[in-house]
């Protein structure tokens, strides 16, 4: 396996599951508090439009000459590494609040007590809404991580593995735990996707205005190497700068 | 409408993000990378150092 493979199934696994841990919470917050089956019918609805999307995005994206995928798709990724390795780096610092799923839940689950459910009423439709719009657009970036990364390194098989195995993972880990996935590290989590992505993003767009990187794929592990240190530098700095606030 | 507008302004939340100044940041790289690869200058390590001054300095900003 090469370099660059190892870093796409990597990247795109823990990119997908971050997301979906987002998801899940969702729908765990509003099937605890407003019943399952409504929920599970918003979630199910929202899987089947994700799945309708993804088959004629993916057809229409495998169209595109790779070396512009790869300017595209690296500038995406470059883009999206630099906002989650930000604020990683900030919170890792103590200059920004921890992203907490056990708040999260609790604040979706306050929420969803607010609205009265109509006895008369077939559906919950207020749990079926909430569900379908957060697993659908949490969905929506899955498939676009997944697509578009699989698609300009021309393995979108890959990519697909490494997104069902985190999808069954957290799957997974929700129906055992019955509870938000707290214990995920998910703050360390995005500084890892953060890294990954952005040493990735800069590889691939780089390559696709035409770099030619020394020692091609190893690169990459020149990348990740350069962007940690500098975040970690960045991180020390940081936490013994005096003006530190938590927003 | 209403559904074109959401549509539009999720895709534009989810690419640009809350900082558009990645973005513009990540595109003049890429412009000064093509520009110094057409010059015949050693371009490899343009986007890294860029990044890296980015991240940097955006650690002051609010």
């Amino acid at each position: 396996m090469t370099t660059s493979q190892v870093f796409l199934i990597t990247s795109t696994f823990l990119a997908c599951a971050v997301e979906m841990v987002e998801a899940l919470t969702i729908v765990l917050a509003t099937g605890i508090t407003r019943g399952w089956r409504s929920a599970l019918i918003g979630t199910g609805v929202a899987v089947i439009g994700l799945l309708l999307i993804v088959t004629m995005l993916g057809s229409a994206i495998a169209q595109i000459p790779v070396q512009s995928m790869q300017v595209v798709v690296g500038a995406l990724m470059l883009i999206f590494g630099l906002q989650w390795l930000r604020k990683a780096i900030l919170r890792a610092a103590g200059r920004k609040a921890m992203h907490d799923e056990d708040a999260i839940f609790a604040a979706e689950q306050a929420e969803a007590r607010k609205h009265v459910q109509d006895a008369r009423a077939p559906i919950d439709w207020y749990a079926f809404t909430i569900c379908f719009k957060g697993v659908f657009l949490e969905g929506l970036e899955v498939a676009f991580i997944t697509i578009t990364f699989g698609v300009a390194q021309q393995q979108l098989d890959l990519a697909i593995y490494a997104a069902v195995a985190a999808f069954v993972l957290i799957c997974v880990a929700g129906v055992l735990l019955h509870r938000p996935l707290s214990q995920v590290p998910e703050n360390t989590l995005k500084y890892v996707v953060g890294l990954l992505l952005t040493s990735f993003g800069t590889f691939w767009s780089a390559e696709g205005v035409g770099v030619e990187w020394p020692g091609t794929d190893v690169a990459l592990l020149g990348l990740l190497l350069f962007y940690t240190l500098v975040a970690y530098g960045l991180v020390r700095i940081l936490r013994t700068s005096p003006n530190a606030s938590i927003a | 409408m209403k559904y074109i507008h959401a549509f539009v302004w999720f895709w534009i939340d989810f690419i640009i993000g809350d900082d558009w100044r990645i973005a513009v940041m990540v595109v003049a790289g890429m412009v000064l990378t093509a520009f110094c690869i057409a010059q015949g200058w050693p371009a490899w390590w343009v986007l890294p150092v860029i990044v890296a001054s980015y991240l940097a300095v955006s650690m002051t900003w609010k």
